[in-house]
């Protein structure tokens, strides 16, 4: 179980939060192409390595923020706010 | 003393204090601390199961959690549990246990046959043997399999003890008690860390319980051991925990203990666990996991009596208990001598130490000679005699090219092999911990992890005792991030060995090692493993599934360093580039009911009550589970069967009132200045002209376009929404307005709250609805000018606060009250009261579904199924065509979403009024469509509509609008097709005269 740092209430087990998926996606207006909205839809990187993804602390104060993971070893390496730009973390494995 | 190999003297166990227990059927004597291997070798014996494969005669090999052959089952009724190592299973008074995977007898097992089918059975023989005919696969194979191969059989009662779950948090965990892990909590304790110290015997020491030659500090070792313990136990920051096995490592220092705490006891106390997981999130944890002994691949390696030299030195020490009266000995390593040397104080004829190497030499081998064992050199051991117990060992010069020479026969009754020890890797490999292959002691070490973990002692090929303990200290500081730690002075030991084998032994001629077992528990020989290699599988991991070596319950804990030297060999390659298998958790099995704990019956599942719940039960009502709600399905009269019961209900709908308790439903407040924004830019439908006290149906989109949710929405005020969603969708959809007001839109100024258990519903539907209701709510209006259809009114009911809605779910002119949970009861009984006299009746959720089913109302999840568009499902008049963006709409538009082809929701009636299509029936397009051909759609929701007095479906069939008035055919298993007529889904009232009424 994953011990995970919500930036508003501190580490706390996995078992209290919702995962969201890859963070950063922006969701483009309605007025963009097929193509753009299926991309946004459905296309995602399926990183190995340093992955910007979505939490949410649905057992605890409810906000959604984003984390960097290594998806290969699990280890953190940032959590941060909604809205804030990734963080500039390499790939450290 | 009892038993005939028990040496008097010998042993921790406590000879005050005899224990009678039962082996499959008779009477064994024994001593408080025996196990039942112990207290079985005692006796002589050491046939105590069956192999899973061919049935052959099996005796331990081990004296501890690494056992792979005497599994037995303990225990009887719901206590039962099957494949318990004898090594483990500590004896009490009165307890049973029986042998394994055999019939008729543990001396006599017909199923022994299999061994003379050893050559129908190689490598693979699940995949290639067994797969033609297909047709003998059910019939003939498999029953075969089953029956002949597989290990204890699961206990039939339910299981009456119960099992906890506890959680903790430490400084340092520390796995395992034998030396090293006694110094590093030692360590780690004495500068104040909180720390965890478990093993997974019953006391700490680990191999100090088995070494009677060291002395530290002036003590015998169990001396020692005892006094490191009584220090530790002084301790109030060091929690001590045995019978305890590690047996998961997750990510983030997360370790999950498995802790056995009453199998032990005759009479445990009552309020008990039988067994505890310790789910333990540790800063810094040190593995102090100890190394194994590997067997030697022989021909007949699996006989009874032949065992790891350390496991004899163990029931020596431990248990007071000689393995045999004449030994052989052969290794690879030093540490065997001192086995040898032990057991001939002890009286034990050691009729020869074979040593594969070929100038063994040193103090042991020097003492072993000097005490006039014959020690020969550069010999191994080419087969072992014997069926039931080893009677002998064909031993054999081997020279320095692995050649082997003429052997000869000694006879013996206990076969000691020494293949040198492995590390145990397997809690930091789940670490992610990386290994690293040392050509010096030709085994596997643990290399960096990214966890915070380290490991002390032979574990990492620390082998020697003075250094383990101060490996040991060194790890218990460094983890508690201490400088000074206690030291010890070691002032007797043996040096650590050296040598080492790993694969199968050389053999004279071409010998086909066909009985030469890697694996004991899952009968994989050398030749199966050679058979892989030869058969093209290179990776380890395939020759690891093709053969299963390693993946039986001990997960390859003596197996796989020899496997891979096998294949190492076969190929031509050294080990470290072949690799080595996943290690996978657990490290030991764990019983399903310590895995479920306190989650069984009642406690498997949170229940959810309506809060007419209690009513319902006493009005005799049939319950159905909803999602996690328990719900009334209907409320049969004596003599009534559902159906008739159901339609009853119905029937009272449509011709008077029912009433129902709604209070399931999904509720949410959307709330706040941009409220309505929010709403717009959620939902596909448009609320900006939606006046105060006015409600709509609301259709929920995912961006990808299709249906997610559904409900009314009432406005309560301009900045102030009353959301309803359905009984399932609640925290889903909740949780999708949070991801979008939190991450998309954060400029909207909005609050949500659940409010689903704060607001009870009554729903009150029927002609005779506003007659029952009006004279109940404190002078409100409701007449049908002043409320009409999709409206509501706030207000009270009796003095109780009350949100009115005037919706249906049924077609009939409703009510849906919406009043605080805490006094929905007594509003209830009030509407109940005042119903009375007009006839009021109760439904519940299948009367609900029949009657929304004869309107055409769909159910998201029962027409939809998450490909759904709102067109799809007849709803396209709910999609806003104004608004500039709102969840779904770019998706809406593309081409795929818009094709004419898709599947529509329809009506369908089949010709004869009283069959009811079966719901998941597919639609084809004619009564002899050929097998398989393509569905047409399928049938979504079915049932028996009192009101039209015949069967009605709802289907999704492609493009079936535009077919209404043409058929299809529904066929079932049985060959036969039903011819339907698809219509319109709006069975019943399609004006809406009687909901507007
Ligand atoms: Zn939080």
């Amino acid at each position: 179980m994953l011990l995970i740092d919500c930036p508003y209430c501190g580490p706390r087990a996995e078992i209290e939060f919702a995962y969201g998926g890859e963070a950063h996606i922006a969701r483009p207006a309605a007025d963009v192409s097929e193509a753009e909205w299926s991309a946004f839809l459905y296309l995602r990187d399926n990183t190995k390595g340093v992955l910007a993804e979505r939490w949410r602390h649905s057992h605890g104060c409810g906000r959604f923020f984003n984390a960097l993971r290594d998806t290969r070893t699990d280890q953190f390496h940032a959590f941060y706010e909604i809205g804030m730009p990734r963080p500039d973390v390499r790939d450290a494995v | 003393m009892s038993g005939a190999f028990r040496l008097a003297g010998r042993g921790c166990i406590d000879t005050t204090r005899p224990v009678v227990f039962r082996f499959d059927g008779r009477m064994v004597r024994g001593y408080a601390g025996d196990t039942v291997a112990s207290a079985l070798l005692a006796e002589g014996r050491h046939l105590m199961g069956r192999s899973f494969k061919y049935h052959r005669p099996r005796g331990p090999v081990s004296a501890g959690s690494d056992e792979p052959n005497a599994l037995i089952g303990v225990g009887e009724g719901g206590r039962y549990t099957p494949n318990l190592r004898a090594t483990q299973v500590e004896i009490h008074d009165g307890m049973v246990a029986v042998s394994q995977n055999r019939a008729p007898s543990l001396r006599f097992d017909i199923g022994a046959l299999n061994t003379l089918a050893a050559p129908l059975l190689p490598a693979g023989f699940y995949y290639k043997t067994f797969m033609w005919p297909r047709r003998f696969w059910d019939k003939v194979y498999e029953p075969l399999i089953r029956r002949a191969a597989g290990l204890g059989r699961a206990p039939t009662a339910p299981d009456p003890d119960h099992y906890a779950l506890h959680y903790a948090h430490c400084d340092v965990l520390v796995v395992g008690g034998g030396p090293a892990g006694l110094a590093a909590a030692l360590a780690a304790g004495q500068v104040g860390a909180r720390v965890i110290l478990c093993d997974e015997n019953a006391e700490f020491g680990g191999s100090l319980l088995a070494d009677t030659y060291s002395l530290i500090d002036g003590l015998a070792c169990g001396e020692w051991v005892a006094r490191i313990v009584a220090e530790l136990e002084r301790l109030p920051n060091v929690q001590l925990l045995t019978r305890c096995s590690a047996f998961h490592y997750g990510p983030h220092n997360m370790v999950a203990l498995n802790q056995r705490l009453s199998d032990h006891l005759a009479t445990p106390p009552a309020d008990m666990p039988r067994e505890r997981i310790w789910q333990v999130r540790a800063c810094e944890v040190v593995l102090a996991a100890g190394a194994l002994e590997r067997a030697l691949v022989f021909e007949g390696n699996d006989r009874p009596g032949i065992m790891l030299a350390s496991a004899a030195r163990a029931y020596l020490h431990r248990y007071g208990v000689a393995c045999g009266r004449k030994a052989v000995v052969v290794t690879a390593d030093d540490a065997a001598y001192r086995v040898a040397l032990d057991l001939a104080e002890a009286g034990v004829k050691i009729a020869a130490i074979a040593d594969l190497r070929p100038t063994p030499g040193g103090p042991l081998v020097e003492a072993a000679r000097a005490r006039g064992i014959e020690v020969l050199p550069a010999t191994t051991i080419q087969r072992a005699h014997g069926h039931l117990r080893v009677t002998g060992a064909e031993l054999a010069p081997v020279g320095a090219d692995g050649t082997v020479g003429k052997g000869w026969r000694v006879s013996c009754d206990l076969v000691l092999m020494s293949g040198g020890f492995t590390p145990s890797l397997h809690l930091h490999s789940q670490a992610r911990g990386a290994l690293r292959f040392d050509d010096a002691l030709g085994v596997y070490l643990p290399g960096e992890s990214i966890e915070r973990v380290r490991s002390a002692g032979s574990c990492r090929g620390v082998f020697a005792l003075d250094d383990v303990l101060r490996d040991g200290v060194a790890a218990g500081l460094a983890a508690a991030g201490g400088e000074i730690g206690p030291a010890w002075t070691v002032m007797r030991q043996d040096a650590p060995g050296t040598g080492g084998f790993a694969g199968a032994l050389p053999r004279r001629g071409p010998g086909h090692l066909a009985l030469a077992f890697v694996d004991f528990q899952n009968d994989v020989t050398a030749k199966d493993v050679k058979l892989a290699v030869r058969e093209g599988f290179r990776s380890i991991e395939h020759v690891k599934r093709y053969t299963t070596t390693g993946m039986a319950t001990d997960q390859g804990k003596g197996s796989n360093v020899n496997a891979l030297a096998i294949v190492s060999n076969v190929l031509g390659r050294r080990p470290e580039e072949i690799g080595l298998t996943t290690y996978r958790p657990p490290y030991t099995p764990v019983t399903f009911g310590a895995f479920a704990g306190h989650a069984r019956g009642d406690q498997f599942d949170p229940l959810r009550l309506p809060p007419m719940d209690a009513w319902a039960r006493a009005q005799g009502a049939v319950f159905e589970d909803v999602g996690p709600w328990r719900r009334a399905r209907y409320f049969p009269r004596a003599g009534e069967d559902m159906a008739v019961a159901v339609a009853r209900e119905c029937r009272a709908v449509r011709a008077v009132a029912g009433i129902f308790d709604a209070s399931t439903l999904g509720k949410i407040e959307v709330a706040g200045p941009d409220a309505a924004e929010f709403m717009n830019r959620f939902y596909v439908n448009a609320w900006t002209k939606l006046g105060v006290g006015k409600c709509r149906y609301g259709l929920v989109c995912r961006d990808s376009g299709f249906v997610y949710d559904d409900g009314v929405v009432g406005r309560i005020a301009a900045d102030r929404f009353h959301v309803t969603t359905t009984t399932g969708g609640a925290a889903g959809v909740l949780n999708m307005m949070e991801d979008y007001l939190q991450t998309e839109w954060p400029d909207l100024d909005v609050w949500l709250t659940s409010i689903t258990e704060q607001w009870a519903v009554i729903a009150l539907q029927g002609p005779r609805a506003r007659d029952i209701l009006a004279p109940l709510v404190d002078g409100l209006d409701i007449s049908a000018g002043a409320m009409p259809h999709m409206t509501l009114r706030e207000g009270t009911i009796g003095g109780v606060p009350m949100r009115l809605f005037r919706v249906s779910f049924t077609g009939e002119l409703g009510y849906e009250i919406n009043v605080p949970s805490s006094q929905a009861q007594a509003v209830w009984d009030r509407v109940w009261e005042a119903g009375a006299a007009f006839g009021v009746t109760p439904y519940g959720t299948e009367a609900m579904h029949v009657l929304r089913a004869e309107k055409g109302y769909l159910i998201v999840g029962q027409e939809t199924d998450g490909t759904m568009t709102p067109g799809d499902v007849g709803c396209s008049w709910a999609v806003s065509k104004v608004k500039p963006d709102f969840i779904g709409k770019r998706a809406l538009a593309l081409p795929a979403l818009n094709a004419p082809d898709r599947l529509q929701m329809v009506g369908v009636l089949t010709e004869d009024p009283r069959l009811v299509l079966e719901e998941g029936m597919q639609l084809v397009p004619a009564a002899d469509s050929p097998v398989p051909t393509s569905a047409e759609g399928h049938v979504t929701s079915s049932y028996f509509s009192p009101a039209l007095d015949r069967s009605i479906a709802i289907a999704m069939v492609k493009g079936g609008r535009a077919r209404m008035g043409t058929s299809l055919y529904a066929p079932s298993l049985d060959g036969s097709a039903v011819k339907v007529m698809l219509v319109d889904p709006v069975f019943y009232d399609p004006e809406g005269a009687r909901l507007n009424g």
